[in-house]
């Protein structure tokens, strides 16, 4: 597989095949960010169903499978309303700026041994960059709208995306400290004997407790609270757009899981079936879960959730740092760390 | 001396600073504050695709990190607070222009004649530094600008805090 | 690898560019906006100097330290610049600096 490097410095041939495996890569990408927010979609609308003694969808297709599809035919169809005093440049754009770093974000996952687009040696810090430029996209939406509730709505999005992201990083640096390493391949390959979420039980709960608020879900889902805000900094989209901002929800939520996946539950180790099989299973059993909570814990209140985040999460992560580079001091002795 | 850059890579660099310069220019020229903070996030990404060309990926990724995920956020909170959406019509820059135009012309000028002029001799072969070797400069060499800017950072925290926080709250 | 003096004349621009704009906003996010756009420029000069001109291996980290250290510093700037424009704002409802002319209010 060609790496950039050589396309920076190289020959000319060399040129043609590194983009041949780049417009690979997206189209790959694209293919299964679509199919799976897809399948999200119609897998929450079952589960949230079930969960409450419903059937959900049954109309289209065995147990209604298709029914994402006869949704996606309808939002294609659908108007394209503009609000009148929207600015409308930004209110084209903000879609886009929330989707492009959801997809960007999957130039390093690790879906297998050798099914990464790049792996590159930042990788995690990568995702987790590229994932914050996401916040803008929501602020255009917010401000595009010229809406009460749709500001309010974007300014609390990003509060909790802001306040979270401290924990949420800090979660993951005890897997870093383990690892020595960003790479996201060579964080999943030293799992090879023990997942992390044994070592790194503290680290894994933060995560996931970060990780919901991050996506915006509930029991943190203030942002899009239906019953306060109509839908937080979506409600004046419909049509595409909308969807774009639904596709980046969901394609977002498989991200989450795929980093948890990979940083502690050994990504795509496991014994029989192929390594894909595997990262998939424990990704979409995040996923499950994630959705499980949903339905489980009632919505908090904006001051409890900004608490719990700067109060309890982020003490608790660094905690759970110092004990794991202690840890890490101990069992290494006076040869740890230290790259000379 | 290191191989010459590519056409690929001059083309990159090309549309990098494209985005860089001329975001810049709106940046400063806008009449929408909105808009202008949107440019400001443009140009601070060519920045960091500008790091990726000088191998320096770490840079990159926490420039991205910090300015456009927390900088440029703030920017924005504080738009969304302080600006009313008619404000979008006042004109946005004082009288100074053309002074303004004269002066930074004549620093360009100046700074590019004293670039372009000095006999700069680049090193034989480029070993940009990884991550790891980042990591163990900064806690060992530059262990005391760090924790001075640990410091710096509480202090701003606890400072923009106290600013930003009403008086009439404790009564 | 494209040569250092490129590198040199953007982040050049960018200066002048931040100069030009932090003397001619009339708001205060607008010179705020400007200043970063110079501590940018700085610091992608370091970045450049380090990666093309080094004396030895041992150096080969000072630039990109600094840069780095230059992001932890505009962070701050920038945290403590937006909280004084609310407080401006709190008390004189405008944020243009031409328009804060009082010493008490």
């Amino acid at each position: 597989m060609p790496s950039p490097e050589t396309a920076l410095s190289g020959e000319p041939e060399s040129l043609l095949a590194v983009f041949g495996w780049y417009i690979l890569a997206s189209v790959l990408v694209i293919g299964f960010v679509t199919v799976s927010a897809m399948f999200l979609i119609w897998w929450e609308r079952k589960v949230s169903a079930h969960m409450q003694s419903r059937l959900g969808p049954m109309r289209v297709g065995w147990h209604g499978w298709l029914q994402s599809i006869a949704d996606a035919l309808k939002l294609l169809q659908k108007e394209n309303i503009i609000p009148a005093r929207a600015d409308r440049p930004v209110f084209w754009m903000a879609p886009v700026v929330v989707f492009i770093p959801a997809f960007l974000a999957y130039v390093c996952i690790p879906f297998g041994p050798r099914l990464i687009a790049e792996d590159l040696t930042i990788g995690l810090l990568y995702i987790l960059a590229i994932t914050s430029v996401a916040i803008v996209g929501i602020f255009m939406a917010g401000w595009a709208s010229n809406n009460k509730y749709s500001s309010l709505g974007a300014m609390r999005t990003v509060a909790q995306m802001v306040s979270y992201e401290v924990p949420l990083l800090l979660s993951l640096l005890g897997v870093v400290i383990l690892t020595q390493s960003l790479s996201m391949q060579t964080i999943v390959e030293s799992q090879a004997g023990i997942w992390f979420i044994a070592l790194q039980p503290l680290g894994f709960l933060i995560y996931i407790t970060a990780a919901t608020a991050e996506v915006n879900r509930t029991p943190f889902d203030i942002p899009e609270a239906e019953s306060e805000l109509v839908a937080g900094y979506h409600t004046e989209y419909s049509g595409m757009k909308f969807a774009f901002f639904f596709v980046a929800e969901y394609t977002n939520l498989f991200t989450i899981a795929a980093i948890a996946t990979a940083l502690f539950l050994g990504g795509w180790h496991g014994p029989l079936l192929p390594p894909v099989v595997w990262f998939l299973l424990k990704s979409y059993f995040i996923v499950f879960l994630l959705m499980w909570f949903r339905w489980t814990f009632p919505r908090v209140r904006i001051d409890q959730m900004i608490g719990l985040g700067w109060k309890v999460l982020i003490p608790l992560s660094f905690l759970n740092l110092i004990l794991t580079s202690l840890v890490v001091l101990l069992l290494q002795g006076g040869s740890a760390g230290g790259v000379s | 001396m290191t191989e010459p850059a590519s056409l690929l890579a001059w083309i990159a660099f090309v549309c990098l600073v494209a985005v860089t310069v001329g975001s810049a220019v709106l940046v400063v020229t806008l009449r929408n504050l909105f808009h202008a903070v949107l440019a400001l996030i443009a140009s601070l990404l060519g920045v960091a695709g500008l790091y990726l060309m000088l191998l320096a990926e770490f840079v990159a990724a926490i420039h991205v990190l910090i300015y456009v995920g927390a900088v440029a956020t703030l920017f924005l909170f504080v738009i969304m607070l302080t600006v009313r959406i008619d404000d979008a019509a006042l004109r946005q820059s004082n009288r100074q222009v053309i002074p303004a135009i004269a002066l930074c012309g004549a620093g360009l000028a100046l700074l590019l004649a004293a670039l372009l002029a000095a006999p700069w001799t680049p090193v034989e072969e480029i070993r940009p530094p990884g991550v790891q070797q980042i990591g163990h400069d900064m806690l060992t060499t530059y262990l005391l600008p760090f924790e001075v800017v640990s410091l710096l950072l509480l202090v701003a925290l606890v400072g923009a805090v106290t600013l930003a926080r009403r008086e009439d709250q404790r009564t | 690898m494209i040569p250092l003096a490129p590198f040199l004349v953007v982040s050049a621009a960018l200066v002048a560019i931040g100069v030009f704009g932090a003397l001619t906003r009339r708001s205060a996010l607008g010179i705020l906006m400007s200043i970063e756009l110079i501590i940018n420029a700085a610091a992608l000069n370091l970045v450049a100097f380090s990666q093309h001109i080094r004396t030895s291996d041992a150096e080969s980290t000072a630039g990109q330290m600094f840069a780095l250290f230059a992001m932890a510093i505009a962070a701050a700037a920038a945290a403590v610049g937006l909280s004084i424009v609310i407080c401006i704002y709190r008390n004189s409802k405008t944020v243009n600096v031409d328009k804060i002319d009082l010493m008490r209010w």
